[in-house]
C-alpha cells in the first residue's frame, strides 16, 4: 500500500510531463483548436440562437469531407498525394446506393463491408501504379481519377439508389446529450479505431519514415514500396468511408459529388500536414475541416454573397499557412 | 562451413569481386579479407571502386561475380536489412535517421533496444541525450554518434564505417576512435574508411588498398606505413611530358605592385571552411586540390555568389565585394563552370540558346535581342571550343565532353575575366580533356584569371601555374607547378608533411589543430605543429 501511495505523485508527474510534451509537439493542432473556438464564438455572436441543432447540422455536413481529409492526410504523410479521393468517394457512394436500395439490414451491412473492401482495392491499385511504374503520383492519380469518376457515372448517371435506414440513422440526431451529434461520434470512433493502432504500430513509423526521408527509411530496413502501397490503400479505405457518408447524409448515391479532392488538400494543409511528407496527423485536418465549414456558416449568417465566401475561405487558408510558416521560421532562427 | 582455402578463421572473405555498369568497369577484381577482432582500413583514391565495394557489402548493389563469405557462410544481400541479417551493419557518410521521428521511434524502426543504445551513447560521450528529441532538431555531429551507437547496439559481426568521422568535432572523433579501438581482440571487426591517414594510423591493424577496381595490396599498419599506402593508391605514375612551361611568364607578369584579380581574405563558411586566404592574379591558372568534402564546394559556392560567407572578405581588383546572388558575381566578372553539367545547362534547348543565355539575360538587355550580334559571338565561341554541332538542336543529345564545352563557351562568348572551374573534366574523354586544358591556358594567356578545382591530381601539372591544397576547411599547402607531381599533391591532400614523423607526433599535431579547446586534449608534443599554415 505504501508503494502504491508512493507511485501516485510519480505517475501524475509523468502524466503532466507527457501532456506537456504532446502539447509541444502538437502546437499546430492546439492553435487550430483555438481558431475553432474563436469561430464558434463568432457564430454565436452573429446568430444568437445558434445551438445544439446547428452543431448537429454542422457535424452531418462535414462528415464526408472529414473522411476525405483523413484519407488525403495519410497518403500525403507517406510522401505522396492522391487526386482521385473525390472520384473514389463517388464510386463508393453510387455502389452502396445501388446495392442497398430496397434491401434488408443484414444485406446493407454486407454492402458497407464490401464497399470498404472496394475502397481498399481501388486505393491499392493507385499505390501499385505509383510504385511500380514510377510515374509521378500526381499524374497517376489524376489519370485514375478520371477512370473512377467515369465508372461511378456508368453505375449511376444521376443521383439515385437509396441508403439503408440504419445507415442514415447512425449519423443523424444526437447521442444522449443534444450537444453531442452522432455524426461526430461516428467520425471519432471510426478514425480512432483505425488510425490510433496504426499510428502506434511499426507500420505507422514506416509511414512517417517513408514520407520524411525515403533513403534513410530504406537504409533503416523499411520496405519502401509496399509501405507506400498500403498508404494508398488506406486512403482508398477512408475515401470509401467518405462515399458511404455521402450516401448516408444524402440518402441517395452521388455520382458527381463536388470538389472533395481539392477541399481535402486544403484541409490537410490547414491541418498541419506537410505536403513534403513525414509531418502531421489526422486530428489537425479534421479540425481544419470544421473550421472551414464554420467560416462558410459565419459568412452566410453575416449575409455575404456565397461567391465571396469561397474567396474568403481561400484567403484564410493562405493567411493561416503563411502565419504558421512565419512562426516556424522564427523558431528556427531563435 | 568448412572452407579449405587456407583462411578458415576469416570473419569476412570477399574474393574476386567484379562489377560493371554498361561499359564502365567499377570493380575489376577486388578482394577484402577481414580477420576477427581487427580494425581494417579500406583505402583508395577517387574512382578506385571503394564506394562500389561498400555498396555491394551493404546490399545496395549486386556484384557481377565473385564470392563473399561472412564467418564462412555465403553472403548475398539485396537490401540493408539482409546485409544486417548477414552480419554487416554500416554507418554511412550522411545520417540514416528519419528527420521527422524522435530518436526512440528511429530505434523502434530498426528493432533496436534502447538500453544498449543508451550504453553506447554514454561510451561515445553523449550520456544525456533525450531519446524523445526529434531528429530534425539535433546537430549533425550528434546524429552521427546516434547512428554509430545504434549500429554498435545491433552487435554486428562486421561494422562498416564509411567516412564516419568526417563531420565530427575533435573531441567526439577521439571518443569514436577509442570505442572502435576497443573492438580489437574481440570476435567482431570493423571496416574503417577515412580520408584521414592519421586516423588510419591511430586505430587500424591492416589496410586493403584498391586501385582501378582491383585490390593492389594489403598493408600492416605500422609506423611509416602511410607512405606505402599512398604509393599503392597511386600505382605507377605515367609521367606526362606536357608540364606547363608558362609559369615563368605568369609569375613574371605579376609585378610586386600588381593587384590580384581576386583575393580571398580569411574566408569562413560555418564549420566547413576556415580562414581561407589566397590571391588569384590575371594570366594565371590556380589549381585547388582537396579530397572530397574538405570545404572546396563551399569555397566555390561563395566565390560564385550562391552562398554568403560567415566571415572574411572577398576583393575583386582590390575592391571589397559581397555577392547576394550569382548575378552579382557574374557582374563582377566571376563566372562559374560546375562539374555537374545539368546544373548549368538548359538540357532541352539548343547549343545556341545555351551559349547566348548569360549575355542576353544581363541587366539592361531587355527588349529585342540583337540576333545578328548574338550569332556572331556564339559562332565565335563554338569555333574557339571546337564544339561538335551535329546535334546542336538539343544540348542533352551532345556527348558529355561537348556539353562541358558548351558550359565554358557560354562564358567565353561574353568575354572572360575570371573563370571558376569546379572539376570541369569529370567524366569526359581524354581528347576533350586536352582541349579544355589548352583552352584554360589560352584564356590565361589572353589575360583571364582561372581558378581550377580538380579531383584528378595530374591535371595540376597539365593546366595550372601553382596549386593550393585544402584539408579540413583550411589551406594546408601552396605548391609550385614544378613540384606538383601526384605523390606530393596526394601527400599534401592527406595533410602529410614531407619529412618523416612518428605517428604519435602526427596524431597529436592533428588533435592540436582540430581541437578548439586545448584543455580537452593532452598535447604532449613540445614544438607547435606546422600543419594548418599555408
Amino acid at each position: 500500500m505504501s508503494a502504491g501511495v508512493g507511485t501516485v505523485p510519480g505517475r501524475r508527474a509523468e502524466f503532466v510531463e507527457a501532456t506537456v510534451a504532446w502539447a509541444r509537439r502538437n502546437t499546430w493542432t492546439l492553435g487550430l483548436i483555438g481558431l475553432l473556438i474563436v469561430f464558434l464564438a463568432l457564430t454565436k455572436m452573429l446568430q444568437p440562437n445558434y445551438g445544439a441543432p446547428g452543431i448537429q447540422g454542422l457535424a452531418i455536413s462535414i462528415l464526408p469531407i472529414a473522411f476525405a481529409a483523413v484519407a488525403q492526410a495519410i497518403v500525403v504523410i507517406s510522401g505522396g498525394i492522391d487526386l482521385s479521393v473525390g472520384p473514389m468517394m463517388a464510386l463508393a457512394s453510387v455502389t452502396s446506393a445501388v446495392l442497398m436500395k430496397d434491401q434488408g439490414d443484414p444485406f446493407g451491412v454486407a454492402v458497407v463491408v464490401g464497399v470498404l473492401l472496394l475502397g481498399i482495392a481501388v486505393g491499392a491499385i493507385n499505390g501499385a501504379l505509383v510504385v511500380i511504374t514510377k510515374v509521378p503520383d500526381i499524374v497517376v492519380t489524376l489519370a485514375t481519377s478520371f477512370v473512377w469518376a467515369g465508372t461511378a457515372l456508368l453505375i449511376l448517371n444521376t443521383p439515385g439508389g437509396g441508403a439503408a435506414p440504419w445507415l442514415m440513422a447512425i449519423i443523424s440526431g444526437p447521442l444522449g446529450n443534444p450537444w453531442l451529434p452522432k455524426a461526430l461520434v461516428v467520425l471519432a470512433v471510426v478514425v480512432a479505431v483505425v488510425w490510433i493502432p496504426l499510428r502506434r504500430s511499426t507500420f505507422g513509423l514506416a509511414l512517417y519514415a517513408v514520407g520524411s526521408h525515403p533513403l534513410a527509411a530504406f537504409r533503416s530496413g523499411i520496405a519502401v514500396g509496399p509501405t507506400k502501397i498500403v498508404a494508398y490503400a488506406l486512403t482508398g479505405f477512408f475515401s470509401a468511408l467518405g462515399g458511404l457518408a455521402l450516401t448516408a447524409t444524402g440518402g441517395v448515391g452521388a455520382p458527381v459529388p463536388g470538389s472533395y479532392t481539392l477541399q481535402s488538400v486544403a484541409a490537410i494543409v490547414l491541418g498541419g500536414v506537410s505536403l513534403a511528407g513525414g509531418r502531421g496527423g489526422v486530428l489537425g485536418p479534421i479540425i481544419a475541416v470544421i473550421v472551414l465549414a464554420l467560416v462558410r456558416t459565419d459568412l452566410f449568417f453575416a449575409g455575404v454573397d456565397p461567391n465571396w465566401s469561397t474567396a474568403v475561405q481561400g484567403a484564410i487558408l493562405i493567411g493561416v499557412v503563411m502565419f504558421g510558416s512565419l512562426v516556424a521560421m522564427r523558431k528556427v532562427r531563435a | 562451413m568448412h572452407e579449405t582455402d587456407g583462411a578458415p578463421d576469416l570473419l569476412l572473405n570477399a574474393t574476386d569481386i567484379a562489377k560493371h555498369y554498361g561499359a564502365v568497369v567499377a570493380l575489376r577484381s577486388a578482394s577484402l579479407a577481414v580477420r576477427p577482432g581487427e580494425v581494417h582500413a579500406l583505402m583508395g583514391a577517387n574512382g578506385a571502386g571503394k564506394s562500389t565495394l561498400v555498396k555491394i557489402l551493404t546490399g545496395g548493389v549486386r556484384p557481377d561475380h565473385g564470392s563473399i563469405l561472412v564467418r564462412g557462410r555465403p553472403f548475398a544481400a539485396r537490401s540493408p536489412t539482409e546485409a544486417r541479417r548477414g552480419g554487416i551493419v554500416s554507418v554511412y557518410q550522411e545520417p540514416s535517421l528519419i528527420p521527422d521521428l524522435d530518436v526512440r521511434s528511429n530505434l523502434r524502426l530498426t528493432q533496436t533496444q534502447p538500453e544498449p543504445v543508451r550504453h553506447w551513447l554514454a561510451e561515445l560521450g553523449l550520456p544525456d541525450l533525450d531519446l524523445a528529441d526529434v531528429v530534425r532538431d539535433l546537430p549533425l555531429a550528434t546524429l552521427r554518434i546516434i547512428d554509430l551507437a545504434r549500429a554498435l547496439a545491433m552487435e554486428p559481426a562486421i561494422l562498416m564505417l564509411d567516412e564516419m568521422t568526417a563531420a565530427l568535432p575533435a573531441n567526439l572523433t577521439e571518443r569514436v576512435l577509442e570505442v572502435i579501438g576497443r573492438m580489437r581482440g574481440t570476435d567482431r571487426s570493423v571496416i574503417f574508411i577515412s580520408h584521414r591517414l592519421i586516423e588510419i594510423g591511430a586505430v587500424c591493424d591492416r589496410a586493403t588498398v584498391l586501385r582501378e577496381g582491383s585490390t593492389v595490396g594489403v598493408v600492416d599498419v605500422t609506423e611509416g606505413s602511410e607512405d606505402r599506402i599512398v604509393a599503392l593508391m597511386l600505382g605507377d605514375i605515367v609521367r606526362s611530358g606536357t608540364v606547363v612551361q608558362s609559369e615563368a611568364s605568369a609569375v613574371a607578369a605579376r609585378a610586386a605592385d600588381a593587384v590580384p584579380r581576386l583575393s580571398a581574405r580569411n574566408l569562413t563558411v560555418g564549420t566547413k571552411l576556415t580562414d581561407v586566404s589566397f590571391d588569384l592574379y590575371q594570366g594565371e591558372v590556380l589549381g585547388v586540390v582537396a579530397l572530397e568534402g574538405q570545404g572546396q564546394d563551399e569555397l566555390f559556392d561563395v566565390l560564385s555568389g550562391s552562398e554568403r560567407p560567415t566571415g572574411g572578405e572577398l576583393l575583386v581588383d582590390g575592391d571589397a565585394r559581397s555577392f547576394r546572388h550569382p548575378a552579382d558575381a557574374i557582374r563582377a566578372g566571376l563566372v562559374y563552370v560546375p562539374a555537374d553539367r545539368a546544373e548549368a545547362l538548359l538540357m532541352q534547348r539548343s547549343v545556341r540558346e545555351n551559349i547566348a543565355l548569360p549575355f542576353t539575360t544581363r541587366f539592361g538587355a531587355w527588349g529585342p535581342i540583337d540576333l545578328r550580334g548574338e550569332r556572331k559571338k556564339v559562332d565565335g565561341a563554338i569555333a574557339t571550343l571546337q564544339i561538335d554541332t551535329r546535334a546542336a538542336g538539343e544540348v542533352r543529345r551532345l556527348s558529355g565532353g561537348n556539353q562541358q564545352k558548351v558550359t565554358i563557351a557560354r562564358w567565353v562568348a561574353g568575354g572572360v575575366r575570371t573563370m571558376l572551374c569546379f572539376d570541369p573534366t569529370r567524366g569526359i574523354d581524354i581528347g576533350t580533356k586536352q582541349q579544355i586544358y589548352q583552352l584554360l591556358r589560352d584564356l590565361a594567356a589572353a589575360g583571364a584569371a582561372v581558378l581550377l578545382y580538380t579531383s584528378e591530381l595530374k591535371e595540376v601539372q597539365l593546366a595550372c601555374d601553382r596549386a593550393i591544397v585544402i584539408f579540413g576547411g583550411r589551406i594546408v599547402a601552396e605548391i609550385a607547378v614544378a613540384d606538383a607531381d601526384e605523390p606530393t599533391l596526394l601527400r599534401a591532400a592527406y595533410d602529410l608533411r614531407p619529412e618523416e614523423l612518428m605517428p604519435e607526433e602526427i596524431a597529436s599535431a592533428a588533435v592540436a589543430v582540430e581541437s578548439a579547446d586545448p584543455a580537452a586534449v593532452a598535447v604532449e608534443s613540445a614544438d607547435p605543429p606546422a600543419v594548418g599554415q599555408p
